[in-house]
Formats: C-alpha cells, sequence, structure tokens
C-alpha cells in the first residue's frame, strides 16, 4: 500500500469471540462512535458491548408487510367486486366473499415482508459494497474463518494515530495496523 | 451460549452432548466445510451426477413429449382427472417442508443442532419445490395459457377465480418458493464470504466477491443480519404450515368423500414434515458416508433427534388415518363410509386399491414406530431403510387420497380404473434426476453446511468464557482470561 493513500483507520486482531468483546467495551467507554468489529460470527452481547440499541430493521419491514395486505385487498375485491364479478358454485362476490381471500392476504403478507426484509437488510447493511478499505488488509481475510478484528475509524474523532494504537495494544490487540483507503 | 459452557461445577450426567464433536476448532470447520467445494470434483460425484442429469433429461423429454401431444398421453381419465400428477406434486412439496421446519421453527425455538444441517435441507427444499412446480405446471394441459393463473390485465376482461383453492395454491407455493430462496441466499451470505477469501484462482475470486456481495462481518452489519433472518424464521413459520394447509384445501374444499374433510390441513402439515425429514436423511446420510469430515458436525445425535422427529410425525400421521375412519364411520355419511371401509380399508373386497392403503399404513404408521429402540436410532442402516419406507409411503398417502377417492365415487356406472401410461412413469422419475442432480450440483458449489452457524454453537464462540475449560486445547481461552482479568 502506497503511504500517500488516505488512512481509513486503525485495526487490531484479537484473539478471541471474549477478547474481542472486553476489547469493545472498552473502546465504547473511551468514547469512540466511528468504530466496528469484525467476527466469523454474530457475537452474542456485542451489540450491547458496542453501545448498539435493537436493530430497527422490523420497522421497515412492518411497513412492507401492511403495504403486501393492501395490495391483496385491492387484487382481489377490485377485481371480484367491480371489475370481473364471476358467480362460481353460487358464492357470493361482494364483501361476503372475504374469508376467501384470506389466503391471498397472509401470502402477499409474507411475500412482500419476506422481500422487504432482505432490500432493507441490503440497504441497512450498504450491500452489496465489493470495496471497503478493510479488504486491503492482508490479515483481513481471515474474518470469514477464525479472524477477531477491531477497527477505529480516522473520521472518529477522538482518534489519533499513536493515542490509539497504544490504546488497541493495551487491550490486548496485536498486529495493530493502519488501514489505508 | 451458556449450554455450551462446560464448567467445573456441571455433573457429568446432565452436561449436554457437544455439537461439534472433538472440539473442533474454528478453523478447522471453515477448512473442512469449505475443502468439499474447493477440491477437485471427486470421481463418484461424475459416476452420481451422470446417471442423475441422464434421468432428468428423459424427464424433461416427457414433459416435452407431453406438451406436444396433450395430457392424453397420461393414463387419466374423465373419472380419475388427478392421479400421479398431483399425487407427485404433493409428495414433492412436502419434502420441501422439512427443510423450512428445520431453518424455521427449530430456529424459532432455539434448537442449536440444526445449524449443521440447516443449509442443505434448504436447499432440498427449494430443488423438491422446483420439481413439485412442474407438475401442476404441465397438467393445465395447455401449458402457454398457465399465465391466466396469474392476476394480470388483459384485454379479455377476464380476472381468475379468487376464491378458488386452485389459486390460492399458485399464490402459497410461489410464495413459498420465493421466500425459501430469500431466507436461503440470506443465511449464505457470510459462508460464500468465507469462499471468497480463501479462493486461488481469479475466476472463484470474481464469482463468489461478487455474489457474497462484499460482506466482511462487522458487527454493525450482523446486528441487521440477525433480525433480518429472526424475521425470515418468523415469516415462514406460518408461511410453511400454510403452504400444506392450503395444498390440503385443494382436496378438503370439494365434496369428494375422502377428501371433504376438516383434518386435513394438520393431517398434510404433520405428513409434509415427516416425509420431509426422511428425505433429508436420504441425502445426508450418504453425504456424511462421501465426505467424513461432515461426521464431526452432523453427529450421531443429529441423526438420533431427526429419527425421533420422524417417530412423532409418523404417530401424528398414524393417529390421522385412524381418525378419518373413526370420523367415517362415526359421521354415518354413506358415500364417506363406502370410501373409507371399502375404497381404502377393503372390508368386503371391493375395493380396487386396497393395496397401496396397505402400503402407505406400513410404511408410513408401522415402520418409523422402530425408532422407539435407541438402537435402532444409532445404526444408520436401520436409519435409512426406514427413511426409504417413509418415503414409499408418503407418496402413496397422496396416491391414496387422490386415486381411491376419484377412482370409486358416489355412482358406480361411472367408476373407472387408472394405470399410469409411460409418460407419467418416466416423468415422475425425472423429476428424481432433476432433484439429485440440483443436490449435487449444490454439494459442488456451495458450501453445503452453514459454517458460521456452526462456529457460533462452538465453545470458542462463547464470549464469556473465561475459563480455561476441557475444550480449551488452544490459546484462545487463556488470551480471553488474560484479556478479561
Amino acid at each position: 500500500m502506497a503511504e500517500y493513500r488516505k488512512v481509513y483507520g486503525l485495526g487490531a486482531e484479537f484473539d478471541s469471540a471474549a477478547a474481542l468483546m472486553t476489547a469493545a467495551e472498552k473502546i465504547r467507554d473511551a468514547g469512540f462512535t466511528k468504530w466496528d468489529v469484525h467476527s466469523p460470527f454474530p457475537v452474542h452481547g456485542m451489540d450491547k458491548a458496542m453501545g448498539l440499541g435493537k436493530s430497527w430493521l422490523s420497522a421497515p419491514v412492518f411497513i412492507g408487510g401492511a403495504l403486501g395486505t393492501l395490495t391483496a385487498v385491492l387484487l382481489t375485491c377490485i377485481p371480484s367486486f367491480a371489475l370481473y364479478p364471476v358467480i362460481v358454485h353460487g358464492k357470493p362476490y361482494d364483501w361476503r366473499t372475504l374469508p376467501a381471500f384470506v389466503p391471498i392476504f397472509f401470502e402477499l403478507t409474507v411475500l412482500c415482508s419476506a422481500f422487504t426484509t432482505v432490500f432493507a437488510l441490503m440497504i441497512m447493511n450498504q450491500l452489496p459494497k465489493w470495496y471497503h478499505p478493510v479488504f486491503n488488509w492482508e490479515r483481513f481475510s481471515r474474518v470469514s474463518d477464525d479472524g477477531f478484528f477491531l477497527v477505529v475509524e480516522a473520521r472518529d474523532p477522538k482518534f489519533s494515530e499513536t493515542k490509539t494504537r497504544a490504546l488497541l495494544e493495551e487491550i490486548g490487540g496485536h498486529h495493530v495496523t493502519l488501514i489505508h483507503d | 451460549m451458556p449450554e455450551a459452557v462446560v464448567t467445573l461445577e456441571t455433573p457429568q450426567e446432565v452436561q449436554r452432548v457437544p455439537l461439534v464433536a472433538n472440539e473442533r476448532s474454528l478453523n478447522w470447520i471453515t477448512e473442512n466445510v469449505s475443502s468439499i467445494v474447493e477440491s477437485r470434483t471427486p470421481l463418484w460425484w461424475w459416476l452420481a451426477f451422470l446417471p442423475t442429469a441422464a434421468l432428468a433429461l428423459i424427464g424433461l423429454t416427457c414433459i416435452g413429449y407431453q406438451i406436444s401431444n396433450g395430457v392424453g398421453v397420461w393414463g387419466e381419465n374423465k373419472t380419475v382427472g388427478w392421479a400421479w400428477d398431483i399425487t407427485n406434486f404433493v409428495f414433492w412439496i412436502g419434502i420441501g417442508h422439512a427443510g423450512t421446519l428445520i431453518s424455521a421453527i427449530l430456529f424459532l425455538t432455539r434448537q442449536k443442532w440444526r445449524t449443521s444441517i440447516n443449509r442443505a435441507a434448504e436447499a432440498m427444499t427449494l430443488f423438491a419445490v422446483i420439481c413439485a412446480g412442474i407438475f401442476p405446471g404441465i397438467h393445465v394441459g395447455r401449458v402457454w395459457m398457465a399465465w391466466y393463473l396469474a392476476p394480470v390485465p388483459n384485454s379479455y376482461g377476464i380476472w381468475p377465480n379468487f376464491r378458488s383453492p386452485l389459486l390460492w395454491d399458485v399464490f402459497a407455493v410461489s410464495t413459498y418458493f420465493t421466500v425459501s430462496v430469500l431466507f436461503w441466499y440470506t443465511g449464505l451470505v457470510p459462508d460464500l464470504a468465507t469462499l471468497r477469501d480463501r479462493a486461488k484462482s481469479r475466476v472463484r475470486k470474481f464469482i463468489y466477491g461478487v455474489i457474497a456481495l462484499g460482506w466482511r462481518g462487522s458487527n454493525r452489519q450482523w446486528r441487521h443480519y440477525e433480525m433480518a433472518y429472526l424475521l425470515l424464521a418468523g415469516l415462514s413459520t406460518p408461511l410453511v404450515l400454510s403452504v400444506h394447509s392450503v395444498v390440503s384445501f385443494d382436496f378438503a374444499t370439494s365434496i369428494l368423500p375422502g377428501w371433504h374433510t376438516t383434518i386435513f390441513p394438520p393431517y398434510f402439515v404433520a405428513g409434509a414434515i415427516f416425509g420431509g425429514f426422511a428425505m433429508v436423511l436420504t441425502i445426508l446420510l450418504p453425504a456424511r458416508l462421501l465426505y467424513p469430515q461432515l461426521n464431526d458436525m452432523v453427529t450421531r445425535q443429529h441423526v438420533d433427534k431427526m429419527a425421533k422427529i420422524i417417530l412423532l410425525t409418523g404417530s401424528i400421521v398414524g393417529y390421522a388415518y385412524l381418525m378419518e375412519l373413526f370420523i367415517a364411520y362415526y359421521g354415518a355419511n354413506k358415500f364417506e363410509l363406502f370410501t373409507f371401509l371399502e375404497a381404502r380399508v377393503g372390508v368386503h373386497g371391493k375395493g380396487w386399491y386396497n393395496w397401496a392403503y396397505y402400503c402407505m399404513m406400513t410404511c408410513n404408521v408401522l415402520s418409523p414406530q422402530v425408532f422407539w429402540s435407541k438402537w435402532a436410532r444409532g445404526n444408520y442402516i436401520v436409519v435409512f431403510i426406514i427413511c426409504m419406507f417413509v418415503n414409499v409411503g408418503m407418496w402413496f398417502e397422496r396416491f391414496v387420497i387422490i386415486v381411491t377417492s376419484l377412482a370409486q365415487d358416489f355412482l358406480p356406472s361411472s367408476w373407472h380404473h387408472y394405470h399410469p401410461s409411460w409418460v407419467e412413469i418416466w416423468t415422475f422419475a425425472g423429476t428424481f434426476g432433476i432433484f439429485l442432480s440440483l443436490f449435487l450440483l449444490f454439494m459442488r458449489f456451495l458450501p453445503m453446511i452453514c459454517a458460521f452457524e456452526v462456529k457460533a454453537v462452538t465453545p470458542a464462540a462463547d464470549p464469556h468464557r473465561h475459563l480455561p475449560g476441557p475444550h480449551a486445547g488452544d490459546s484462545q481461552a487463556h488470551a480471553a482470561a488474560e484479556a478479561h482479568p
């Protein structure tokens, strides 16, 4: 990596999920805001250790699901009530036929909720994003294997190349590396 | 994950059996899951793939023949208007249910043993639903008119009948397939990132890189990811129960004796899970044999637990069979009584398909009772044989429901025998070819074990693991103890 490239942040490696969580608690208490931990699997309790709340993904999913129900109501009722009121088996075609539409309401609600879940997840996680500065760090490829990493970004107001490096080393991080953009 | 922790105080007899045997490290899991995809294609794979692909081609040829000649090439007639086509449809869609049960319902109930089998089971779901979708698609006869099923505005101003269970089925099955694909792919992303990070060749780096979406395992991503997974599990749970319920409505909302019953939705769902688990084991037991490294992840306790689920659901199905008979008697409807006592059980020998009924009873109700024995659940050969019985039995269940009710209905003058034609037989055989070929391709190109979830249930993943316990054969636990005084 050429030295003239912009600094993205400082990365440190930890030995285990437990060590990473302890380190995250310390970084949180030190008042950093632009930082993240990387692990091969979700570490239970890490959200709290990082000072993050519950994911708000369920909010867009609720809206998506409600829109799915609405779509289903319109899709079944408009043709049945107005466009094409077909009488089959002498069954009613006005509001009294609504119970027969419940399976459609249900399926479209689930379908729209599932699509919203996946697309909202992508948007909230900013995926797909095929380039990211952390991939420039050679050791980082172990993140999907058995590596535990903590990266503090340079744009964090508390970031200082020397002090943050010292802090990361003090809390048990090794291979502390400057990551370039 | 507190129960995975083995502390000094936990007495030996109440300790849980570890989910990953032989205290494997995180790296070992990555290595052994990814190596299946990364190593050279083994010879057995070609020996398995070529015949299954040939069978799939035969099936597709039969479908082409049927489309160009019309459904008359099948053995159906005016009386028996549904036969192997819908039998096969219900058979395959039922198989799919086990995958969703493992990935969604066992996730919500916090059954951690699901982690090593959910990926393969979900893949099985998708391929089974693909096979299922073929049959209703082609049995409409004029396949080019199948778009009439979709509620789209057209120049004739015709809309589908939304009150028909057949249309509910279109919505249920297509939603089920779509949601299963989304769920499966969401679960795959972190493991695709593993393959991307390990890839050596440029082609692999590019392909796995693109489909891994740039996943970097950051906790700000995991936070939303876990919520997404929970939501998808929560959505799939009622969905999977609804799909086979809707499939059963195809029968239950009609007035035919033997079909017109309220027991159908729960009975179909239990049967689907029953047949699906048998198929999961049918596939996973040979896979374990071919890849011995899987034995530490898909352990004896996994097979044991699946055998127990087969026993439970098989007994529920058995209860449903007996309850149907009782209600036929108790309901005092002549036609219902005839269907059950004559067409199925064959009390006076007037039924034509009694042999199919007894085949179903033996395979589905009697054979799984073997699993009361712990020895049987631990013997892979016995488990495999019973699963084969269940696979056969569940196909016969649908055959019995459809053909006995139709062939001998209200009026003896309209009764008609049914024989499958060679086209039907080879189309059904062809779907096995499609199913197995797709599964072999999946094993070859995608991680068949959900590695990141398996890692998350190992003791090394426990963020509160400070004491160097019996699993601390590495430096990780010591470092953890040092880092957290």
